[in-house]
């Protein structure tokens, strides 16, 4: 299988502090990987690293074969990789149609830009009643519709998204879960996600890595990692007692 | 309900109509260990605000040892008898680890604070203010006395974490580990000689060994009969350490119990830890 | 009536457009920009110049005003305030002060200081309505603003980069996710805004009729207050800001008369902060993640001073320099002494409270006039002035200062901004002749006049500052001060209540503000309010930052470095400032906590 993003040996420090220690990864082409683990672990620090926002100190990150490691998030956006960052971050005073353009901003094709926007329109039929409002001024569900449809914007052939059910609540859980495994299936894009709820993440997933104190401590298909009775006890922290 | 330490009725806080906490209401007894369970985004940290009063409340009523907090600021409150953490460590950066936990103490100082029970007064707040700076400056011998208590109480807060804080005490908390924040920060916390101790996540960011040093402390402190309110993700020290488990989602209460009842709840599991769906990308109903 | 109205729209439309400039730069890079208030000054030089000396037609001079003014924004934000933003938005904002005075007197050196007659490019009393006059310059000034007003919200809303700018001011990391090239929504930004200002400063001079290099800077504070008024990073709120501050000001001036201009701008000002304290259509975080002022400074470890640096210290500063009797050292000695003294009594509250206020200038006025009216009007003697003096300053400045301490983050700096050029307003509307003939300090009969003694004098009181600050520092109440720079919010959840102890801190930096003022009184024996400038505010920030933020020995250092530096290339004023510039661009460049702390 070809690895559509790899990443090799990556560490990463925040000053004297070890965030990512030695991380290997990978995702397929239009594979659903799920990133686990408590907070603090290392989760978005390596989604932050994958997009470029922060500095590795040594080891590579490769998208479809190209080293990428010291590109500028910009470069990396461009290749392919999109993001639906942490809560959401939706541009609040912006309408519902500017967040998707700004989404574009890397491409200069104004046709397909046009066409995409219908796409997305059609795609997400609540964005397209909205299309005029203040993205602020959506409920958190929409506003995670319009994070994905604004990475889509871009074309990517892979999508981070960190903690997209974050403050959702479970029905709309579900929906976003839904929405991943359909925007996988229908556009073919790779998606790797941060999850912190386990089997929700692996309900969805065909991978998975498990995080703790930035190691990747577990790795597997969701099938190894939920029969796995360690996931439990690596991912919820078991406090032992001494 | 009337021997109730912490006694919160139909509270609730909305964001920009994004309702966080919706009517909630929980007991902490004197000498009890609550925990708070559930999703990122339940409402958890946001009630333990309100109940330290980092932000207001916009409906409810919140009871320390038969006293109103809910419309007092947060000094207020510390003084009434809460301490707590946060959940990302705040730690003042530029202080020791010592002076952290000396400031911890402000609310229990007397003789370095003449006439503290005027702070809360337009205008005549200047006059403890004015005194605390005679005693900075100048010093009484009871002020001297009392800082030698001070010192005394720092280093027995040190000393509960002395593997790990005994060397690092005169060092800025800039400079430290999270871990070691973490634990400044609790130190800080207990300083304030508390009733009820509000810990948010306080073995966020640690690994085995540490969070089980971290349990190890919180049924020290059990023992020692401190109330404790823990919001924690890691279930299975809260399972050990707490008397009582609150489940929180979208808000609300779904569950309350004792740990081994609340382990089991349907609805917990589904919350929390998530709906078992078929594995490997298939979806639906 | 009418006319008044006129006036204020005149007015408000000059300072709409610095403060989009400003407000814009604030949007996407979270720093104040003072070098905004250069090109206003600059923008009327430049237009003088292309049309009297080189006479070319107004429609010529006006877009090359707008292209140099725009050329140097580039190098400025691309030399200077980019990359200090990076890592320290508020040295990024210290630094354009500094590069604002560079400008000024660059401009000075290439214009001269004098006021220069702006030609009469358009007529401006050739129409009427009723029995108001106006000009078609007037006309030519508002339709030229609000055609510009629509272009800018026509490229804002519907232009790519103009959406980027957007998207960037509103989420800066969400931005830079999409692929949107952050820095150079920046220069974009810093370059419209330098044009603007540019545009701004003709129209400003074609209202006046004048134009002198140093202008900028009265206009440049209206129109920075404005921005805030309206909430920093909002476009429209400093649209509204303008154009509402113009108008209220018109009407200030009408009914109480110019000297009142700053005064009724700074209450304006002071007022929405306590209303709003995120402007008119700002807004502000429940709860702050991380204090602004804070972190930004006291991160690295003082270094460690040897004993015998006390003792050397104390024998040179104190009796070697004393004994050269070399009274050119030992006037810029008592200078350097005295800043050090009003520093070291800074670093309370910029270091430790984590307040960097910056008008200081107001509460070392209120000493200076205090002082000379106690000594000459009720005959007190010198040592009984100089600490009630001190007390007044105190008394006063918390006075005015309690309403702000629920203002965050930079909005609290600027609060005492204002504050500190409203007490120098008022201290002017009251006596706005300077005083003469201010009484030299008197021992058992003796009139000490002579360099050695002012010395003697400013260095017992360096001394005594400096144990007071060293008691405070080390006290309990020290680490209470420093907790709430630290962290408020952590602060209070210990039952720290930090805005008391701002209050506190403030009122301490105050006194010693105004210990120093009624210093300088006595040895220069004449005061006006020309000498408690911005500049001088800002001197003691720079001497504070330069030591180490909370270091009250830093102070000394910083001021013997600053002061002393500058009193040497006092021959050259113009290169003096331009020296404080390059300095302190330095400093906060590769000394961000200061001479005497270790990066960390």
């Amino acid at each position: 299988m070809t690895d559509l993003l790899a990443l090799d040996d990556v560490n990463v420090y925040y000053g004297p502090f070890h965030a990512l220690r030695g991380n290997t990864l990978t995702v397929g082409e239009g594979e659903i990987v799920s990133l686990l683990g408590g907070n603090a672990s290392g989760k978005s620090t390596t989604m932050k690293t994958i997009l470029g926002l922060i500095k590795v100190k040594s080891g590579t990150v490769r998208f479809e074969g190209e080293d990428v490691t010291r590109a500028s998030t910009r470069h990396r956006i461009k290749a392919g990789i999109a993001s639906v960052p942490e809560a959401r971050r939706v541009f609040p005073q912006m309408t519902v149609d500017e967040n998707l353009l700004a989404g574009a901003y890397t491409r200069r094709d104004r046709v397909g830009i046009t066409e995409d926007l219908e796409r997305m329109r059609d795609y997400f039929p609540r964005l397209a009643e909205r299309r005029r409002q203040e993205a602020g001024t959506l409920s958190g569900g929409e506003q995670q519709m319009l994070a994905f449809a604004r990475a889509l914007m871009s074309r990517p052939k892979l999508i981070c998204m960190d903690e997209p059910t974050m403050g959702l609540s479970p029905k709309l859980v579900d929906q976003v879960l839904d929405e991943i495994v359909r925007i996988n299936k229908e556009l073919g894009v790779a998606v790797l996600f941060v999850e912190q709820q386990a089997e929700l993440a692996l309900s969805i997933a065909s991978r998975g890595y498990v995080l703790a104190t930035g190691e990747i401590v577990l790795k597997g298909t969701a099938r190894e990692l939920l029969d796995n009775p360690q996931i439990q006890e690596a991912y919820l922290g078991k406090a032992k007692k001494a | 309900m009337s021997d109730a330490l912490l006694q919160v009725e139909n509270l609730e806080r909305h964001f920009e109509g994004l309702k966080a906490v919706d009517g909630i209401s929980f007991t902490v007894a004197p000498g009890e260990v609550v925990s708070i369970i559930g999703p990122n985004g339940s409402g958890k940290t946001t009630t333990l605000n309100l109940v330290t009063g980092t932000i207001r409340a916009h409906g409810g009523s919140i009871v320390l040892d038969g006293t109103r907090i809910d419309r007092v600021d947060s000094a207020r409150i510390a003084e009434h008898g809460i301490a707590r953490t946060f959940q990302n460590g705040r730690v003042f950066a530029t202080l020791s680890v010592a002076d952290n936990i000396e400031v911890g103490m402000h609310s229990t100082l007397r003789a370095n604070r003449p006439f503290r029970e005027l702070s809360n007064f337009f205008l005549l707040r200047w006059i403890p203010l004015l005194g605390e700076l005679f005693i900075a400056i100048i010093g009484t011998p009871a002020s001297r006395r009392e800082d030698k208590q001070i010192k005394n109480a720092v280093e027995t807060e040190i000393h509960r974490f002395e593997a790990r804080l005994g060397p690092r005490r005169d060092d800025p908390a800039y400079s430290l580990s999270y871990a070691n924040r973490r634990r400044t920060e609790i130190a800080r916390a207990l300083a304030l000689k508390p009733k009820l101790l509000v810990l948010d996540e306080p073995t966020a960011g640690m690994n085995q060994s540490e969070t089980a040093e971290v349990l190890e402390q919180l049924l020290e402190l059990k023992a020692e009969g401190q109330a404790i309110l823990l919001v924690e993700h890691k279930l299975d020290l809260v399972m050990i350490v707490s008397d009582r488990v609150i489940v929180m989602d979208g808000g609300r209460i779904i569950a309350e119990g004792r740990p081994e009842d609340v382990r089991h709840d349907p609805s917990v599991i589904e919350a929390y830890i998530g709906r078992r769906r078929t594995v490997g990308g298939g979806d639906e109903e | 009536m009418l006319d008044t109205l006129i006036a204020g729209l005149l007015r408000g439309n000059v300072y709409a457009l610095g403060a989009v400039g400003i407000s814009l730069v604030f949007g996407v890079m979270n720093v104040v920009n003072f070098a905004q208030f250069s090109f206003f000054g600059l923008g009327a030089m430049l237009a003088w110049f292309f049309i009297t000396t080189l006479g070319l037609p107004f429609w010529l001079a006006l877009p090359l005003v707008l292209v140099v003014c725009a050329a140097l924004g580039l190098i400025i934000n691309i030399s200077v305030v980019r990359p200090l933003a990076k890592f320290l938005p508020l040295a990024a904002m210290l630094s354009t002060y500094a590069v604002s005075q560079i400008l000024d007197n660059a401009s000075q050196i290439a214009f001269t200081a004098q006021f220069r007659v702006f030609p009469p490019v358009l007529p401006n009393s050739n129409l009427h309505i009723g029995n108001m006059r106006f000009g078609t310059s007037d006309l030519v000034m508002l339709s030229t603003t609000a055609v510009v007003m629509l272009v800018m919200s026509l490229f804002l809303k519907y232009g790519k980069v103009g959406r980027a700018i957007r998207a960037t001011s509103q989420d800066q990391e969400a931005a830079l996710q999409m692929g949107i090239p952050v820095g150079l929504v920046q220069h974009v930004s810093f370059v419209i805004a330098s044009a603007l200002g540019g545009l701004a400063g003709v129209f400003i001079a074609l209202y006046v009729g004048v134009a002198n290099p140093a202008s900028g800077l009265n206009i440049g504070l209206t129109a920075f207050v404005a921005a805030t008024l309206g909430g920093l990073g909002s476009l429209v709120g400093a649209v509204i800001g303008g154009f509402v501050l113009g108008i209220l000001e018109a009407f200030g001036i009408h009914f109480f008369g110019d000297t009142s201009r700053q005064i009724i701008i700074f209450v304006i000002l002071i007022v929405v902060l306590i209303a709003r304290p995120g402007g008119l259509l700002g807004k502000v975080p429940l709860i702050s993640t991380e204090p602004l002022t804070g972190t930004f400074l006291g991160k690295g470890r003082p270094l460690r001073i040897p004993r015998w640096v006390w003792a050397a210290a104390f024998v040179v500063l104190g009796i070697v320099i004393p004994l050269l009797r070399n009274d050119y050292v030992l006037i810029t000695g008592t200078q350097v002494l005295i800043y050090a003294i009003i520093a070291a009594g800074f670093t309370v509250t910029a270091g430790q409270a984590g307040v960097l206020a910056l008008g200081q200038a107001g509460p070392i006025a209120i000493g200076a006039y205090m002082s000379a009216a106690l000594t000459m009007q009720l005959h007190f003697s010198f040592w009984v002035a100089l600490p009630v003096a001190g007390l007044c300053a105190a008394i006063v400045a918390s006075i005015l200062a309690s309403p702000i301490w629920g203002v965050k983050g930079h909005y609290i700096s600027i609060a005492t901004l204002g504050l500190g050029i409203t007490i120098v307003a008022v201290i002017q509307l009251i006596v706005p002749q300077g005083i003469y003939n201010i009484p030299v300090p008197q021992w058992f009969g003796t009139a000490l006049t002579t360099p050695t003694a002012y010395y003697l004098i400013d260095f017992g009181v360096l001394v005594i500052t400096l144990l007071v600050m060293w008691r405070i520092r080390r006290s309990h109440l020290g680490k209470v001060i420093s907790s709430v720079g630290s962290d408020e919010v952590a602060a209070l959840a210990s039952g720290v209540r930090g805005r008391n102890y701002k209050a506190l801190a403030f009122a301490i930096s105050a006194f010693f503000a105004g210990i120093g003022g009624s210093l300088l009184a006595h040895q220069y024996t004449y005061i006006d309010p020309t000498i408690f400038t911005m500049l001088m505010s800002l001197l003691v920030v720079t001497i504070v930052i330069m030591g180490g933020v909370s270091l009250p020995y830093g102070a000394v250092v910083g001021a013997i470095i600053l002061i002393g530096a500058m009193e040497l290339l006092r021959f050259t004023p113009e290169l003096r400032i331009i020296v404080y510039g390059l300095v302190l661009i330095l400093v906060v460049r590769f000394r961000p906590g200061g001479i005497l702390v270790r990066n960390s």
